[in-house]
C-alpha cells in the first residue's frame, strides 16, 4: 500500500491506497467526489477531467502515485461556495449541459482554457474541448456557454 | 406569463455543472457487492457444461444461473423469446450465461476469466442475405420476427409500363452505438422477505418493473424500479436496462446483499444493443416529368438474435419508407430477420433514419434520371394536406414542405452553391458539394401503440402549496423535467419555481409509458396539461380560487385545498385526438397523431487524397409544432443531427462472428467539436391543437435527415452515387475507383 498525501480543492488529502489505483478511483471511491465520472476508463472520453496543478488530465488514466504532493482540483472545487463559476453559470443558461455526464470533465475543461486565454475564438474553443466528448449536444451550446463566460459579446475580438 | 416559449434554464442544471447529480455508481451503500456478467463468446450453439476453475475460492462468490430463476426464464417485452440467462441454447456470443458478485472487484474479474463454457458450436447467421435465405434456421420456422405488406394501387402495372422511368437502388446502413457517455448500469437490493428494488440508469421504469415481476413471479406493488440521473440514452436505454436490472436483482437475492452491475465501456458496446443495420430496395415508377407514379419499396433490417423491439421497429421503418410525398401507388414491404449477433434495438429514429436514407438517396437519383434539379423533383411531389400517406393516413395537419425547402434553400446558399461547386475544382484536392434531404417523423407511438399504453399523469398538491408532477417518463439529458414544469405551471397560473417533478420510482409515480418515441413532450406533456388544468378546476370548483387568479392566490388555495379535502390531486389519461383511427389488422389508418417535418442541408469538403469527408456547414429547418423551451429544442435538435453525422461519416461497427471488434471508444469513432460543422437550427412553429401549449414531438426528428444529406453532398462533390453510410474513408475511395473504372456504379440501375 501507498500513502497518497496531495491537496484536493483546497485541502490536505491522505490516503491509503494501492500505487498503482487509478487517482479517478481515489477519487470517486476513497474520497467520495463522484462529480468526477468514468465514461470510458481509456482516455478517450474526458468525463473523469480533473485538474492537477493547473493541468488538464484524465484521471482514469494518472496512478494514485504521480498525484503525490500535487494540488488537485474537481469539479466540486471549482465554485466558490455557492457561487458559481461563470461557466458553470454559462452552461445553466445557454444549454451547456443536456444529460450532465460529460459535464464536470467539460467545465475543468472550459475553466481551464479561459485562465490561459479568456478571449478564445470559436475555434479555439472547440479545439480546446476536444478531448471531451458529448453525445447529447452536438458542442454547439456548450461553445455557446464557454463564449457567453468570457464576457459581453462586443468585448470579444 | 406563459412559460411556454421561453428558455427556461434546466431545472437540474445546477446540480449537474457542479458534480452533484447523483447517477448509479456514484451511489454506495454498506455491504455493496459488484456483479459481472460471463458470456457465451461464441455466436450459435448448444451450452453443454459450466465448469469452474478450481484456482478461484468460489465458495465466497455469488454465483447465478439459469437454475436460480424464481419466475420465467425470458425477458418480458414483445415475442417474450429472450432468456434472462441462457440455459441450453446460445444464440449470440453475448449471450449471458452466468453472473457472479463479489465485493473485491479484482477477484470478481479473476473469477469471470475462469468460468468455462462448454459450448457445441451450431452453424451462425450474420447477415440478411443468409438470414433471408435461411441458409440456417436461427429463429422460429424462417428466421421472420415480423414482416409487413401494404400495397395501394397498381404497382407492378406501373413498373412496367415503357411510358414511365424506372428508377431502382438498394441502399444500405450500418450498425450504430448509442454511446451515451455514461455506461449502463443498475443497483439492487432484493429477498423473498422484502421483495425486489432496483434503481440505475434507464429511459423506461415501468419496462424494468414489468420484467422483474415476471422474473422474479412477484406482484406489482414487491418490484420497486427508481431512475437515477441518467447519462444519456437515445433508445439504448430503453429495454436492455431490463436484462441489467433483473441480473443484479437475481445476484443480490441471492447474496442476501445489495448489488451493483455496471457495464463497463467495451462490455456496454459489444453486448447491449445498437441501431438495426438495414438493407432497402427501390423502384420507383415516375413520369417524365418528374412525378411519382408507383413505388415499390423492400425494407429489410437485422434485429439479432432475439425479436426484442423490431417488430415495432420495423413497423415505423416501413410506415416513413416513401417519405413526404404523395404517390397513387405504393406497394411497402417490410421485415425484420433474425442474425446470430447480439439483438438490436432502440435507437433514436427507431427505424426511420434508416429507411429515409434510402428514400432521400434514391429521390436524388431518380431527380437524375428525369434531368430534374433535386428540389424540382421533390416539389412536384410533396405531400399536400388533404393527401393520404402509403398507409392510407389523410394529412389533416396543414403541411408546408415547399415552404421549409424554401427556406433551407434560402439559408444555406444552396443555389448558389450547387452551382458553384459543381463548376468549380476549388482548392487542390478538395471537392466540395452540398446536398439536402426533406423526411418527417411521427409523433407517439406508431398506430395503436398509445391506446394500448394508455399513459396516466398525476398532479398533486404538496401541504406547502407546491405542486408535484408525477410521471414514469424521465429526464435523461433532453429536458423531460424543465418541460414538464413550464407545462404545469402554464396550465396552474404558476412559475416554474413552483412545480416540483417527482424521480420516476414505480412506488409513486402512475405509469406514464416509456421516455420514448418522440412522446414525452407531445403525448405526455399533454397529460401533464391536463391534469394540472384539471386541479386548477377543483380549485375553482371548491371556490377557493378565482377564474383568473395566478401565483400565490393558487398556492393559497391549494393549501386551503388540502386542510379543508385532505389530499388535491387530479389525473388525466390519454385520450385519442378525435377522429384518429388505426387498424392493427389491415396495417392501415393514422400511423401518427401527428408529424414534425423537416428539410435539412449539408454542405460538405471532401480530400481526394485521403478520402476523408468533412461537414462543412449544416442547416436544419423543421416545422415541430409549437417550441416549448427554445434553447432546449435546439439543443436536441443539434444534438440529433450530430449523432446522424456520426452514422454518416464516422460510426462504423466492424463486425467479426457477430462481435463488435471495435468496442471501444479509441476505434468507434463518434465526432468530437472539432469535426462537427456549425449546426444551424431554424423552427417554423405551427402549433398542434392536441400537443402542450401546440407542441409536436422532436426528439427523434434531427436523427433522419443528416445522413441522406450529407450522402447527396458527396455525389455532388464527386459525381459519385453512394448508397451506403458509414461513408467512410475507404467507402468514398472505392466510391471514386469505381468511378473512374469502365464498370463503375454510375447511372441509374441497382
Amino acid at each position: 500500500m501507498f500513502h497518497l498525501r496531495c491537496r484536493v480543492n483546497g485541502e490536505p488529502v491522505e490516503v491509503e491506497t494501492h500505487p498503482m489505483a487509478r487517482l479517478l478511483d481515489v477519487l470517486r471511491q476513497e474520497l467520495r467526489l463522484t462529480g468526477t465520472k468514468e465514461g470510458c476508463g481509456e482516455g478517450e472520453c474526458g468525463a473523469c477531467s480533473v485538474l492537477i496543478d493547473g493541468r488538464l488530465v484524465n484521471s482514469c488514466l494518472v496512478p494514485a502515485l504521480q498525484a503525490e504532493g500535487t494540488g488537485i482540483t474537481t469539479i466540486e472545487g471549482v465554485a466558490d461556495r455557492d457561487r458559481l463559476h461563470a461557466v458553470q453559470q454559462a452552461f445553466i443558461l445557454h444549454g451547456g449541459a443536456q444529460c450532465g455526464i460529460c459535464t464536470p470533465g467539460m467545465v475543468l475543461a472550459a475553466v481551464t482554457l479561459l485562465e490561459e486565454n479568456p478571449r478564445p475564438s470559436v475555434d479555439e474553443i472547440r479545439t480546446a474541448l476536444a478531448g471531451n466528448l458529448c453525445r447529447c449536444t452536438g458542442y454547439m451550446r456548450i461553445v455557446e456557454a464557454v463564449l457567453h463566460a468570457c464576457g459581453p459579446e462586443q468585448d470579444r475580438g | 406569463m406563459p412559460t411556454i416559449g421561453q428558455s427556461v434554464p434546466r431545472r437540474e442544471g445546477r446540480a449537474k455543472v457542479t458534480g452533484q447529480a447523483r447517477y448509479v455508481d456514484d451511489v454506495a451503500l454498506p455491504g455493496l457487492m459488484y456483479g459481472a456478467t460471463v458470456r457465451s463468446s461464441v455466436a450459435r450453439g448448444i451450452l453443454r457444461d459450466v465448469r469452474y476453475d478450481p484456482s478461484i475460492p468460489w465458495s465466497e462468490i455469488t454465483v447465478v444461473t439459469a437454475r436460480d430463476i424464481p419466475g420465467r426464464n425470458r425477458v418480458a417485452l414483445i415475442a417474450d423469446d429472450q432468456p434472462w440467462l441462457a440455459d441450453d441454447r446460445i444464440n449470440h456470443p453475448e449471450e449471458p450465461v452466468v453472473l457472479l458478485a463479489h465485493h473485491d472487484r479484482h477477484l470478481l474479474e479473476e473469477a469471470r476469466r475462469k468460468v468455462i463454457l462448454d459450448i457445441e458450436p451450431l452453424p451462425p447467421v450474420f447477415t440478411i442475405e443468409d438470414s433471408l435465405a435461411r441458409r440456417e434456421i436461427v429463429w422460429g420456422d424462417d428466421n421472420i420476427f415480423k414482416s409487413y405488406l401494404v400495397a395501394r394501387g397498381d404497382v407492378d402495372a406501373a413498373l412496367a409500363s415503357g411510358d414511365l422511368v424506372i428508377v431502382e437502388g438498394v441502399y444500405e446502413t450500418g450498425a450504430q452505438e448509442q454511446l451515451y457517455i455514461e455506461p449502463n448500469g443498475m443497483l439492487a437490493v432484493a429477498s423473498a422477505a422484502e421483495g425486489v428494488s432496483v434503481r440505475g440508469s434507464m429511459q423506461c421504469p415501468y419496462y424494468v418493473h414489468r420484467a422483474l415481476m415476471a422474473l422474479f413471479d412477484l406482484p406489482a406493488e414487491r418490484v420497486r424500479v427508481v431512475q437515477m440521473e441518467t447519462g444519456g440514452g437515445f433508445g439504448g436505454k430503453e429495454e436492455y436496462p431490463s436484462i441489467i436490472a433483473g441480473h443484479a436483482a437475481l445476484l443480490a437475492w441471492k447474496a442476501g446483499r445489495p448489488v451493483k452491475l455496471m457495464y463497463d465501456r467495451a462490455e456496454d458496446m459489444a453486448a447491449t444493443t445498437k441501431r438495426h443495420p438495414s438493407r432497402t430496395r427501390h423502384r420507383t415508377a415516375v413520369t417524365r416529368e418528374g412525378v411519382l407514379v408507383a413505388m415499390d419499396v423492400d425494407f429489410v433490417i437485422d434485429g439479432g438474435a432475439y425479436c426484442t423491439l423490431s417488430p415495432v421497429v420495423l413497423s415505423r421503418g416501413t410506415i416513413h419508407a416513401p417519405g413526404p410525398y404523395y404517390c397513387p401507388s405504393v406497394r411497402l414491404r417490410g421485415r425484420a430477420v433474425a442474425t446470430n449477433a447480439p439483438p438490436h434495438g432502440a435507437f433514436r429514429g427507431f427505424g426511420a433514419p434508416q429507411s429515409l436514407f434510402a428514400l432521400e438517396r434514391h429521390m436524388d437519383r431518380v431527380a437524375g434520371a428525369v434531368g430534374l434539379a433535386p428540389d424540382e423533383l421533390r416539389r412536384r411531389n410533396f405531400i399536400k394536406t388533404g393527401q393520404p400517406s402509403a398507409v392510407g393516413q389523410v394529412i389533416r395537419d396543414p403541411v408546408d414542405m415547399d415552404a421549409l425547402l424554401d427556406r433551407a434553400c434560402e439559408l444555406s446558399d444552396y443555389h448558389a452553391k450547387r452551382a458553384r461547386f459543381a463548376a468549380d475544382t476549388g482548392v487542390a484536392g478538395v471537392r466540395q458539394g452540398i446536398g439536402f434531404a426533406c423526411f418527417m417523423h411521427g409523433a407517439g407511438f406508431t398506430g395503436s401503440g398509445e391506446d394500448h399504453l394508455a399513459s396516466v399523469v398525476a398532479v398533486e398538491a404538496r401541504p406547502d402549496g407546491r405542486i408535484a408532477v408525477l410521471t414514469s417518463n424521465t429526464e435523461i439529458g433532453q429536458g423531460t423535467n424543465t418541460i414538464f414544469a413550464q407545462i404545469a405551471a402554464d396550465a396552474l397560473g404558476l412559475t416554474p419555481e413552483a412545480i416540483l417533478v417527482a424521480q420516476p420510482d414505480t412506488a409513486f409515480v402512475p405509469d406514464s409509458g416509456p421516455t420514448v418515441a418522440s412522446r414525452t413532450c407531445m403525448v405526455v406533456g399533454r397529460l401533464v396539461e391536463a391534469a394540472a388544468a384539471g386541479l386548477r378546476r377543483m380549485l375553482v370548483k371548491a371556490e377557493l380560487l378565482a377564474e383568473h387568479a395566478s401565483g400565490d392566490d393558487v398556492r393559497r388555495a391549494c393549501i386551503q385545498y388540502i386542510s379543508q379535502f385532505g389530499a388535491l390531486r387530479s389525473t388525466a389519461q390519454y385520450q385519442p385526438p378525435p377522429g384518429l383511427r388505426w387498424d392493427d389488422r389491415l396495417y392501415q389508418g393514422d400511423a401518427y397523431g401527428t408529424y414534425a417535418w423537416a428539410v435539412y442541408v449539408a454542405e460538405v469538403s471532401v480530400d481526394t487524397a485521403t478520402y476523408e469527408v468533412r461537414v462543412d456547414d449544416f442547416v436544419a429547418v423543421q416545422e415541430v409544432g409549437k417550441v416549448i423551451n427554445p434553447v432546449l429544442a435546439t439543443g436536441q435538435i443539434e444534438g440529433g443531427v450530430a449523432q446522424a453525422i456520426g452514422w454518416a461519416l464516422y460510426e462504423r461497427v466492424v463486425w467479426r462472428e457477430g462481435r463488435m471488434l471495435n468496442a471501444q471508444m479509441t476505434n468507434y469513432i463518434m465526432p468530437t467539436s472539432v469535426d462537427l460543422p456549425p449546426i444551424r437550427v431554424f423552427f417554423e412553429e405551427r402549433p398542434y391543437p392536441y400537443g402542450p401549449g401546440g407542441a409536436k414531438g422532436i426528439g427523434e426528428l434531427p436523427m433522419d435527415g443528416a445522413a441522406p444529406a450529407i450522402a447527396n453532398a458527396v455525389a455532388h462533390a464527386l459525381g459519385v452515387d453512394p448508397r451506403v453510410v458509414p461513408l467512410t474513408p475507404e467507402v468514398v475511395m472505392e466510391l471514386l475507383e469505381c468511378r473512374s473504372s469502365p464498370h463503375g456504379a454510375g447511372g441509374s440501375g441497382s
